[in-house]
């Protein structure tokens, strides 16, 4: 049984469909890549998990199940109890994502007060054994320190050292290293993924960093426009992508440009509101459209090599890698 | 920090000086004279007026008596009022609580009341409530105080009578003043219904005086409150699993209080000029209408006193203000 499993979830702000139709599922411990552009309904999905789309979002699903419990039926209060719980999430901007008003270590027990309870003293030393967790060297001083004494790599830190503060089963970590200086990136990913070991957590790694996805993701969801349009294991995603889009997006990492003199770019822009093309949403962008790619929704196919929306999939033999 | 108290304290010295300057002529600009005033019809012979005006310095060149004037402030002598030859200070003093206490209750019950509607139309933001909240804050904005204090004396006195329309307390009551305070002596002296009967003549002047600083207050609590609600960290805090009330009333309206706490203290300043009508409609003898009256009777002194007390305590509770503003907000408290 997966850990989570989301079946049909739609996610609408007012017209604007940025979550459609989406189906997913994560196993205990299993690292999942999501990708695809700004705009994809990447983050709004996850936040939908979490329970936090506000009005005037709305949120429909089948299904939505967490740990064999069904998350849809649950009132707000027992919905709160698994977020931040068990459910946790990071986010990009890790200097506005923390309070300015308050400590470091305010802000790290207060998540364990509100779930786990226990006294000042027990929480004021997990606090401290969860920064040094993190890698926040002298974690005694840090405890008092306000997040504008702290760096971005270090409030990133502070930011996970507060979702994994209850051991949660699933930790959402949104573009965690988007707005970080090159060589920090990969210090907080190793970060998280030498947690998300220690812990045994799954973790849904957000991100349009192929390379990124490469090195730390067992499997791979590709969205487009809201939809789910290719997943499977990593691996075989990056040798043999079977969705247009997923090989447009490989074909745009510098990392395999480098005989080419320019590197491709995938033309035009995901749709929004009003420019929702008819039939399979990628169609306008799509090198290898066809007549029929614009008439009808392309269902997704699921088999032995993962899911793919299209009517058209790329052949394993005709791309290399 | 001790540098900022002193930058701030060295502002004070011109501020003084520009204060005094600018009593000292408008109260000469005035047209009317102290001693006839004072004397009112039966008139006086001009040998005894020469005399009078002689004896309190009037009959001095202009730049003169300034200067004497401002030698005696520097030396902490306010001068003695022409009408009672009471010193300024002693009359300042004995008055000042109860414009205190007024401004006090005024901005507490804007307080009270604004934080918690300014939060509520932010959070409730384009329902009927929002609106209201904003549309009667324009209203209680724009009210000039004299209207709105007739208007609820006709109301609350007049038609309901609920209540009384003037003064600090009944006549019934009397005892001695210990603070100075209406509510504290009342409930000191132990008579029954002394303290509700101050409490009675407390509101509307409470309510009138503290319109204005309601409405600016729920105003600049409500924009600052939907700003504040798209941050991030207000998102942070629902992603803790915190529960509503926590994550609007704490993680937001912490952050949310930085610029309202700096408008409340700039209230303080519009508070003393509010007194000075709402004491004038209800009668309440506080430092307002004792500086009216002193207006009135052209006098000098008691006027240019009253002003240089007034303002000194604005200055000083605007850089009180300015401290609490560094306590609730970190990222001035570690600035150096
Ligand atoms: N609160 C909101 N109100 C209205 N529209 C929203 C809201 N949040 C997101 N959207 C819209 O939903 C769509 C999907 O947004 P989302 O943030 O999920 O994209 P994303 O894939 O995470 O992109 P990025 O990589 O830039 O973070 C976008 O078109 C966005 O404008
Ligand atoms: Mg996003």
């Amino acid at each position: 049984m997966p850990l989570l499993e989301i079946d049909n979830l739609s996610v609408t702000f007012g017209g604007l469909r940025a979550v459609d139709g989406l189906d997913l599922s994560i196993d205990e411990g299993e690292v999942l890549g999501i990708v695809g552009e700004s705009g994809s309904g990447k983050s709004v999905a996850m936040l939908a998990v979490m329970g936090l789309i506000a009005f005037p979002g709305v949120v429909r699903a089948n299904a939505v199940r967490f740990n064999g419990r069904e998350l849809t039926g649950l009132n707000k209060r027992e919905r709160r109890n698994l977020t931040g719980k068990d459910i946790a999430m990071i986010f990009q901007e890790p200097m506005t994502s923390l309070n300015p008003c308050f400590t470091v270590g305010f802000q790290i027990t207060e998540t364990l007060k509100v779930h786990e309870g226990g006294t000042r003293n027990t929480r004021r030393e997990r606090a401290l054994e969860l920064l040094s967790q993190v890698g926040i060297p002298d974690p005694e001083r840090r405890l008092n320190s306000f997040p504008h004494q702290l760096s971005g790599g270090m409030n990133q830190r502070v930011m996970i050292a507060i979702a994994i503060a209850c051991r949660p089963k699933l930790l959402i970590a949104d573009e965690p290293t988007t707005a970080l200086d090159v060589t920090i990136q990969a210090q907080i990913l190793q970060l998280l993924l030498g947690l998300q070991r220690e812990y045994g957590m799954a973790l849904v790694l957000i991100t349009h960093d192929m390379g990124v996805v490469a090195e730390t993701a067992q499997r791979v969801s590709v969205m487009y426009a809201g939809q789910l349009v290719e997943e499977r294991a990593a691996g075989a995603l990056f040798t043999h992508p079977r969705h247009p889009y997923t090989h447009a997006l490989l074909d745009a990492l510098p990392e395999r440009g480098r005989d080419r003199p320019r590197l491709p770019t995938i033309p035009g822009v995901v749709p929004g509101l009003y420019d929702r093309p008819s039939g399979c949403l990628f169609n306008p962008r799509c090198a290898s459209a066809q007549a029929d790619c614009t008439e009808r929704v392309p269902p997704i196919e699921s088999g032995n090599r993962g899911r793919v929306r299209c009517w058209h999939p790329l052949r394993e033999d005709a791309v290399g890698a | 920090m001790l540098r900022f108290i002193l930058t701030r304290l060295s502002i004070l010295i011109p501020t003084f000086i520009g204060v005094t300057l600018l009593t000292f002529a408008m109260i000469r600009l005035i047209p009317g004279d102290p001693i006839e005033l004072l004397v009112g019809e039966r008139g006086l012979d001009p040998a005894r007026h020469a005399k009078l005006r002689a004896e309190m310095g009037l009959d001095r060149p202009v730049l003169e008596q300034y200067w004497h004037y401002l030698t005696g402030v520097l030396q902490g002598d306010l001068g003695k009022s022409i009408v009672t030859k009471q010193p300024v200070v002693d009359e300042f003093f004995t008055l000042f609580p109860a414009t205190v206490e007024l401004s006090i209750c005024a901005m507490l019950f804007a307080v009270a009341l604004g934080i918690p509607a300014g939060i509520l139309a932010a959070v409730r933001r384009g329902s009927v409530f929002d609106h209201s909240v904003m549309g009667a804050a324009l209203t209680g904005y724009s009210m000039p105080i004299f209207w709105w204090g007739l208007l609820l004396i006709i109301l609350f006195s007049g038609i309901l009578g609920w209540t009384p329309v003037s003064g600090r307390i009944s006549l019934l009551y009397f005892f001695e003043p210990v603070t100075g305070f209406m509510l504290i002596d009342s409930w000191l002296s132990g008579e029954s219904g002394a303290f509700k009967s101050a409490v009675r003549h407390l509101i509307l002047p409470t309510v009138v005086l503290g319109t204005i600083p309601l409405a600016v207050i729920a105003r600049q609590t409500r924009s600052a409150m939907l700003e504040v609600l798209h941050e991030d960290y207000v998102r942070t805090a629902r992603a803790k699993g915190l529960a509503p009330w926590r994550v609007i009333g704490f993680h937001a309206l912490r952050n949310a209080l930085i610029p309202v706490i700096t408008v409340i203290g700039l209230q303080v300043g519009v508070l003393f000029g509010g007194a000075v009508l709402t004491e004038t409609i209800f009668s309440w003898p506080g430092i307002g209408k004792w500086i009216i009256d002193s207006i009135h009777r052209r006098d000098y002194p008691s006027v240019q006193g009253g002003i240089l007390l007034i303002a000194t305590t604005v200055i000083i509770i605007n850089l009180l203000v300015d401290l609490v503003y560094g306590l609730i907000n970190p990222r001035i408290r570690h600035r150096r």
